[in-house]
This record gives C-alpha cells, sequence and structure tokens, in this order.
C-alpha cells in the first residue's frame, strides 16, 4: 500500500489540492482519532489483556489512520476523481428537498403518525426529483402510504405507529385488533 | 449419491404448495425490483426481514434466494432497455445488449440473457450441490485461525481487489468494522462505541445501515445529477423467440461463461464483475463475427449474463458452508441466519439439512419459474421502467422509513439511517464502494470473535496465524492478492488504460 491504488495513470501530474477529497480524507482521519479516542476509554480487565475488547477496535483506528493519510496525500496532489466526474456540480434545490422531506418526517412520525409523515416525505422527495404536480404527489403519496401500513406493516407484524389518520381508517373499516 | 439423495428431499421440502408460494412471490418480487432501477435484492431482503420474526427459516430462505436469483434476471432487462446497469455486474450486459436494443433486436437480447440467466443458474445450483459437500468435508477441519484467516482473505479480495482503489475499498471495509463493533462486547460485556446512548447497546442494526447506503444515499446520490441526463427507455422491439442462427451464436457463450463465473463466485473471495468482464473478453476473441462487437453482439450478452449468474450461484457456497458472506446480498442473508440463531457453516449441512436441501432445491424451481417470467411475461416488467422517478424514489423512501422505523419506533434508528444516507451519498459521490461497509459490518464481529478465539487456544500466541499451515497459506493468498497487482503493475510499465478487470 503505497498510494491511493490504481486511481488514474500518468498523464500530466497536477498538484491542486481537491477540496471535496480534502475534506473526505480528512473526515476518515476525524474518524480514526473518535475510534482510537472511544477505544482508550473502554476499561480492560486483566484476564483479557492480550485479547481483550480493544484489539480489533485499536487495528481499526491505526488502519484508518492510515488509509486516511494515504487519502489525504491524494487529494493533495490533485485528488482521485476523474475531470468529468469532477465538472458534474451537485443539483442542491434536489438535495435540499429530499433533505426537507426526511427531517420533516423524522420530526412528524412520531407525533402526527406514518401517513402525514409519509405523504409530506413523498411529496418533498418527488419535488427534489422535479416534479411539480404537488395535489397529484400527495395523492399517490397517501394511497402509497397506506397501502404500505396496512399491506407491508401488518403481514410482517411490524408496528410502525400509528396516528389520527390510521386510527381514523381503522375504526371506519374495523381494522386492526378492535383495540 | 449422498448429496442427490439429499438434494431428493429438499425436492420434497421444496414442492410443498406453501414453499412453491414462497418461491413464487420472492423470484416475482426478484425481478420487479430488478427491473426498478434504485433498487436491489440487498436492499430489498434487509427491509423483508422482519419476516424472519414470522415465519420458518426454511419459507424465509426461499423467499430471499427467489429475490437474490429474480433480481439478476431482472437487471439485465434494465441494462438492455435502458443502458443504466443497476449493479455493476450487468454494465457488460448494458453494453452490448443495448446495442442490440438499439439496432431493433432487443428481443433477441433479453432471450439470450434470460435463456444465458436459466443456464448458468441451473448449472451453479448443479455445482452448489455436489461442492457444497465437499467444502463442508474440508470446512470441518478449520480451526478459528483459518477461519480468521480466511475471513481476512475475503474482505482484503471483497474491498482492495475488486473495486476501483484498495485505499477507498479498504476505508469503505474498516468504516463498516467499526459499525459492527458498535455495542456490548459479547465476550466482556464491556460497552464499545455507544457514546452514552442506551439506544446503541445493542449494537446498529445492519437494515439501517444497508437501507442508508442503499436507499438514501442512492436516491440522494440519484438526485444530486438526475436533472443532468435523462435516460431513454428503448421500447421493446424484434421476438423474444431467437432465431436457429441466434441460439447458434448463444449457447457457447451460455456454457462458457458459466464456466467462467461459477468457481470465481464460489472462491471465498467472491464478487460478479471479474468474471463478467474475463467472459466478455472471451467471447470477443472467439467469436466469427469480431466486427460485431461493440455495435450489440449476442455473444456479449449471452456470455457475461451468464457469467453474472453463475457467480451469483457460486457465492452461495461460501456463504452456506462457511458463513462467509463476499457479497452485500450474501452478507444481509447471513444476518437473517442469525436472526433465528442459526449458524452458517459446516454444521449448517448436518444440523439443518431440510433447511439447506429445500434451498438449494427451491433454487432449482426458482430458476424454471424466472425464466417463464421473463421470456413469455417480459412486456409486464417494460412497463415498471416507466414509473416516473419522482415517484419511484419517493416510494422508495416511504418503504425505507417504514423498514426502518418499525423495527424499534425509535427516533435514533431514524435519524441514524439518515446519516448513513449522508454517508453513503458522500461514498458514491467520492468513488468509495458501498458493499464493503455491509461485509464488514457482518463478517467484522464474526472475524474478531474467531481471532479472540484462536488467541485463547494459543494463549495469546499470534503467531499460530502463521504456524498453522492452512492460515499461513491462506493469509500468504490475502498478502499475494493485496500486494500483487501493484507488482503486476511495476512490472509491466507503462501501464495500460484502466480497465476493470483487465488483470
Amino acid at each position: 500500500m503505497t498510494s491511493g491504488g490504481p486511481d488514474r495513470g500518468g498523464g500530466a501530474v497536477r498538484l491542486r489540492p481537491a477540496i471535496g477529497e480534502t475534506v473526505i480524507a480528512v473526515g476518515v482521519l476525524v474518524l480514526a482519532a473518535v475510534v482510537y479516542w472511544q477505544t482508550a476509554n473502554i476499561p480492560v480487565s486483566p484476564i483479557y489483556a492480550k485479547v481483550g475488547p480493544t484489539v480489533v477496535p485499536m487495528i481499526t483506528a491505526l488502519g484508518l489512520a492510515v488509509l486516511g493519510a494515504l487519502l489525504l496525500y491524494s487529494a493533495l496532489t490533485g485528488g482521485w476523481q476523474t475531470e468529468d466526474e469532477r465538472e458534474i456540480k451537485a443539483d442542491r434545490p434536489a438535495l435540499l428537498w429530499i433533505a426537507a422531506g426526511l427531517v420533516l418526517n423524522v420530526l412528524l412520525i412520531g407525533s402526527a403518525g406514518f401517513t402525514i409523515a409519509s405523504v409530506l416525505l413523498f411529496v418533498c422527495v418527488a419535488r427534489g426529483f422535479g416534479s411539480k404536480a404537488i395535489l397529484r404527489d400527495a395523492g399517490i403519496g397517501a394511497a402509497f402510504a397506506l397501502i404500505a401500513y396496512f399491506g407491508f406493516a401488518q403481514t410482517l407484524g411490524i408496528n410502525i405507529g400509528g396516528g389520527i389518520v390510521e386510527s381514523a381508517i381503522e375504526r371506519v373499516f374495523g381494522l386492526g385488533q378492535g383495540s | 449419491m449422498d448429496a442427490f439423495s439429499q438434494l431428493l428431499n429438499g425436492f420434497a421440502v421444496a414442492l410443498t404448495p406453501m414453499n412453491l408460494l414462497w418461491c413464487l412471490v420472492g423470484t416475482t418480487l426478484g425481478t420487479a425490483i430488478g427491473v426498478l432501477p434504485g433498487l436491489g435484492p440487498a436492499l430489498t431482503i434487509a427491509l423483508l426481514l422482519p419476516i424472519t420474526f414470522k415465519v420458518d427459516p426454511t419459507a424465509a430462505f426461499i423467499l430471499f434466494a427467489g429475490i437474490y436469483y429474480g433480481a439478476m434476471y431482472g437487471g439485465s432487462t434494465t441494462s438492455i432497455l435502458l443502458n443504466t446497469p443497476g449493479e455493476s455486474a450487468t454494465i457488460i450486459t448494458a453494453l452490448e445488449g443495448n446495442r442490440m436494443a438499439r439496432n431493433g433486436r432487443a428481443g433477441a437480447a433479453l432471450a439470450t440473457a434470460a435463456i444465458g440467466s436459466f443456464v448458468a443458474g441451473t448449472v451453479g445450483t448443479l455445482g452448489i450441490t455436489f461442492l457444497a459437500p465437499i467444502v463442508v468435508d474440508l470446512a470441518l477441519k478449520f480451526g478459528p485461525a483459518d477461519y480468521f484467516s480466511l475471513m481476512v482473505l475475503a474482505f482484503v479480495t471483497v474491498s482492495a481487489v475488486l473495486g476501483s482503489s484498495m485505499v477507498r475499498g479498504l476505508t469503505a471495509l474498516l468504516f463498516g468494522i467499526w459499525l459492527g463493533l458498535i455495542g456490548v462486547d459479547l465476550q466482556t460485556g464491556q460497552p464499545r462505541f455507544t457514546f452514552g446512548l442506551p439506544e446503541l447497546l445493542d449494537g446498529i442494526n445492519v437494515v439501517v445501515v444497508a437501507v442508508g447506503l442503499f436507499a438514501v444515499g442512492e436516491t440522494l446520490y440519484v438526485a444530486s445529477r438526475y436533472r443532468f441526463g435523462k435516460d431513454e427507455i428503448i421500447p421493446l422491439s424484434g421476438s423474444v423467440w431467437m432465431t436457429p442462427e441466434e441460439w447458434k451464436r448463444s449457447w457457447k457463450p451460455w456454457l462458457r461463461g458459466t464456466a467462467v463465473g461459477f468457481p470465481i463466485g464460489a472462491m471465498p473471495a467472491g464478487g460478479a464483475e471479474i468474471p463478467t468482464f474475463l467472459s466478455y473478453y472471451m467471447e470477443r476473441k472467439l467469436t466469427s463475427k469480431p466486427e460485431e462487437f461493440g455495435k450489440g453482439a449476442i455473444e456479449g450478452v449471452a456470455g457475461p449474463e451468464a457469467a453474472n449468474n453463475a457467480s451469483a450461484a457460486g457465492v452461495l457456497v461460501p456463504m452456506l458452508t462457511l458463513g462467509l458472506p463476499t457479497s452485500a446480498t450474501a452478507a444481509i442473508m447471513l444476518s437473517a441466519f442469525q436472526s433465528y440463531g442459526i449458524n452458517p457453516g459446516p454444521l449448517l449441512f448436518e444440523s439443518q439439512p431440510q433447511l439447506v436441501w429445500g434451498l438449494i432445491a427451491s433454487l432449482f424451481i426458482g430458476n424454471v419459474m424466472l425464466l417463464v417470467l421473463n421470456l413469455p411475461m417480459i412486456a409486464i416488467w417494460v412497463k415498471l421502467l416507466q414509473i416516473p422517478a419522482p415517484l419511484l424514489y419517493a416510494g422508495i423512501l416511504v418503504f425505507a422509513t417504514i423498514g426502518t422505523y418499525g423495527i424499534t419506533q425509535s427516533p435514533v434508528d431514524l435519524i441514524l439511517l439518515y446519516l448513513v444516507g449522508g454517508i453513503g451519498y458522500l461514498m458514491r459521490r467520492y468513488d468509495f464502494p458501498t458493499a464493503p461497509v455491509i461485509i464488514g459490518m457482518i463478517l467484522g464481529p464474526l472475524a474478531e470473535q474467531n481471532f479472540r478465539q484462536a488467541m485463547t487456544i494459543s494463549a495469546g500466541d499470534w503467531t499460530v496465524l502463521f504456524t498453522r499451515p492452512l492460515s499461513a497459506s491462506i493469509l500468504a493468498l490475502a498478502a499475494l492478492a493485496l500486494i500483487g497487482p501493484k507488482l503486476y503493475q511495476l512490472a509491466t510499465r507503462p501501464k495500460p488504460a484502466h480497465v476493470p478487470g483487465d488483470a
């Protein structure tokens, strides 16, 4: 292990640091530090001194540190991504729409119930992919969520936290165990 | 002959109406998720893991195996008609298959892929039937040190050799191993990396990580570049009944692809990419019509597609006989075994013959079902491709939420899911492979367990790993796999353009 693998062959050697890759490499180094720090905090009873609960974590921390350093070297000397890949700019609005949907979902799934949280998630993700028909998406999302809730979840016997909508439907159709 | 009678017993298990139904559900679902871009077998099986609390193991594994095989069939349809390979193993199918479709021969491309998959799947399953007992006999002689070395070999090949970069592959692997270490250490009762959160004491559920990487991360990645390229679906054209000439040009590539794919898949290294590439280059060398390659040569679909399916069958050999998963899907299946309290390994064949042989028999049956599902009924699956991306990915994320939130109803799991999703997005964006994360997470704790057992037996003497002949030779292989490509590169300068699987 001497360099970043068969990343990109010859051609002109660029020595400009690549920002994105540098961030990633630093992230790996931070993870290595966290793993090391947390491992150092695991108390080890002397009985297990040789093969205790810290041996493998230590190897992991060490390995991550070495790999992080190699990644950092590669990032500072031009990075490992191809030119075409580098030129594609991520579609920020799309990512933000999806992130918003995910956050709303976490916040609401406990209080408002699965269906409402899912419909919001569904609409936000569809919007992120460029769909403008919010009402249509909400309708499809609601149908989808209800089918998923009563079909998938009930058959698998997993409880995904019903809310107002679910209990109302259960009351009307007498579904569920009558509870 | 023994394997044969065992297999007959297996058919008795697999042919019960309930198990046939599970097999049909699995193959149908598998084909569907194989066709749909953005969904794969690892994700689907992860989402269905709660079923292990409800049905008996035989039924669950017949379902999972159907999904596993079905996704291979479905995936080729998408590569041929859409030219966006769902998995790296179908890149080659997309290469020639998509050209054929553009030339109005989509039907023949789909047919040779489906029949090739059937031939390879059936021969590969026969391979499992006869190879597995042999590996079991061998594996019974393995001690913990040998197992540990074997896992190291799998780690190295899965992460360092098969991907595009050794460093990034190993980084992904170690990240996975670390995720696997989180929680209470079973041997000493010591919590590790729980950051004081009681939710983490039981460890992170593999479902959370698999769904985070394969559903949330993948969706974010696709969304981030969705606007910059539109996929074009090529309509179904040409008959799915191949002409005699097409048969003549296909049958040898099928068999050659199978011959390449199964042994490579069955090695503790796994990986479907290398056999598909090998098969492609082989067919290009052997064909009588080299001028058609790159423009839609049927051999270039038939061979790699067979190699892909045969290696998928091969992967089940180390999974069942050694408990060694070499693909993300196999790793998820291993965690399903764990949730039943069953440990795959040589003893599985003795303790659970009904399960193992029922599963193998159902693979034969599943292949027949898949051939029917994917040839006469192909037009139905093509319709799935017309689901608009916004609705498809929105649906995937809603399902991802159910699958995760349903396990514990804990918002912590959802937050973890989205965090892992964010990491998965960055991994995709910066070209880190994601499968080693899952394999590291499942296999890491098992490797640690074997390592500690080996150390306990040897009273803490590390050299046992190098003095046991078996363990030493496996470790030597791992070292060779790690350093070999580099040496080869140094030896053959100026290095050729980077073509995966060229070595």
